[in-house]
């Protein structure tokens, strides 16, 4: 899972973009142009080093919040084979958390920096996962639906131009593809199963609706930053171009199954190819960014007291002679 | 007051839900080292880099290679090193490596006769 296309940045806080030295602009430009790759040592413009971390590190940390919601449903899972199969998922998204912090790293911040920052709430994480998995029918929705919205941001984010970056996204892509086949599977169960399995798996739908709308994050307007962005290669399509995509994709799929969404006035217009939809409510996602959502609480204290309950075993473990060298690619 | 959760294992931990986040700060180098993994897929084939682990010994990085590169697909073998034991070359200094496809007496390319034995044969033939 689970990058999801919008990056938080804080307007206020941000810096001015830097001037950089011309020549070697034009040429990490050029090089960009021509669809290479920046690799870790390269010269890069200040910007584009702040903005990887950002996204990486905002990525890394929804992998391993989101491994929270899902986990909630592994010592109840209706069966041995789903619970298997979500074990082998929530340790799936835990594993990309990994490859992300190390891509992460090779920009020069330190893991426990970005940790840090995650647990004094400095650092965001998507936003999904500050609701709660109330039902079985909720994993099916996070498994199924997220997970989809998440693989039309990393597969575009992995045509980027950072190499680190896009090659952990391929391999979370591959993994990601069994999530979201586990998670339809749950999904299309439920759906054709009993009078009370469709109910629930309707009420989860109305419920996650609205953060998958939230998902993508807000229209962007082509600001000028947008477009550095969108030319360096961080920043790979729109936030209304992914949301798009992800609605043609899947609106239909959950259909077929005759199940519904909470918005009367969702529809694709023939004329404009486009989606119509309501907007969601976006005080509401500015509100949970800022820490004020149902599970925000819960899933920081989560993840501090794991560090908090670790650090014994950390400590026994580290060597007097151990040296820290940044991950090579 | 404990966080109560809708995950039994986390209400079971017993947070205080009032707890707020102290100034809580890992330090450098508490997720220990890092190591470079090499993963090989079948028997004879190359070990091929695929990433990297933090642990704090060489067993432990090996034990997370196992859990981060080989939950799925085929696997023989795995190696792992410590990232500061790799001496690498500074990509600033390809060029060394810019005059070698100039030396064309490496190659088997670089020795054509085909048109001096033509040349002699034809000579012969004038004799």
């Amino acid at each position: 899972m689970y990058g999801g296309g919008y990056i938080h940045d804080d307007q206020k806080k941000k810096p001015e973009m830097q001037a950089e030295d011309p020549v070697l602009l034009a040429e990490f430009e050029a090089r960009i142009a021509r669809g290479e790759k920046i690799e870790p040592r390269d010269w890069m413009p200040a910007d584009y080093r702040r903005q990887l971390i950002r996204m990486i590190e905002q990525h890394a940390h929804s992998e391993i919040i989101g491994a929270l919601p899902e986990g909630t449903w592994i010592t109840r899972a209706p069966g041995f084979r789903r619970k298997l199969a979500l074990m082998a998922k929530v340790q799936d998204e835990v594993g990309h958390a990994q490859l992300l912090y190390s891509a992460a790293e090779t920009l020069g911040k330190s893991r426990e920096d970005m940790i840090n920052d995650l647990i004094n709430g400095k650092s965001k994480y998507s936003n999904v996962f500050n609701y709660p998995a109330k039902t079985w029918a909720d994993v099916a929705v996070i498994g199924f639906l997220i997970d989809a919205a998440a693989i039309v941001n990393q597969v575009a984010n992995s045509k980027g131009s950072y190499g680190p970056y896009c090659r952990a996204l391929e391999r979370i892509c591959y993994e990601e593809s069994f999530h979201l086949k586990q998670g339809h599977s749950v999904f299309v169960y439920l759906a054709t199963g009993t009078p009370t399995q469709r109910a629930m798996v309707q009420d989860a739908l109305n419920r996650w609706w609205q953060p998958i709308m939230h998902f993508f994050g807000p229209s962007d307007k082509m600001s000028q930053h947008t477009e550095t962005l969108m030319r360096w290669k961080v920043k790979m399509a729109s936030n209304d171009d992914m949301r798009q995509q992800f609605l043609t994709m899947y609106v239909p799929k959950i259909w077929e199954l005759g199940l519904t969404l909470p918005d009367p006035n969702l529809k694709k217009n023939p004329e404009t190819n486009q989606w119509e939809f309501t907007e969601p409510d976006w005080n509401e996602f500015y509100e949970v960014i800022k820490g004020n959502g149902p599970c925000n609480a819960e899933r920081l204290a989560v993840r501090r007291t794991a560090e908090e309950r670790g650090a014994w075993v950390r400590a026994a473990l580290k060597r007097a002679d151990q040296h820290y060298v940044t991950p090579l690619a | 007051m404990n966080i109560q959760s809708l995950d039994p294992r986390v209400t079971r931990l017993g947070i205080d839900a009032e707890e707020k986040n102290p100034d809580q700060t890992l330090q450098r180098e508490e997720h220990w080292e890092t190591y470079q993994v090499f993963h090989q897929k079948k028997r004879g084939e190359k070990h091929s880099s695929v990433g990297v682990v933090h642990a704090p010994n060489a067993e432990m990085a090996l034990l997370f290679a196992k859990e981060q590169y080989a939950r799925r697909g085929e696997t023989v073998n795995l190696w792992i090193v410590n990232t500061r034991d790799v001496l690498a070359m500074d990509y600033d200094d390809y060029d060394v490596f810019s005059t070698t496809p100039e030396k064309m007496y490496r190659d088997p390319a670089g020795y054509k006769v085909n048109e001096k034995i033509a040349a002699f044969k034809k000579a012969q033939l004038d004799v």
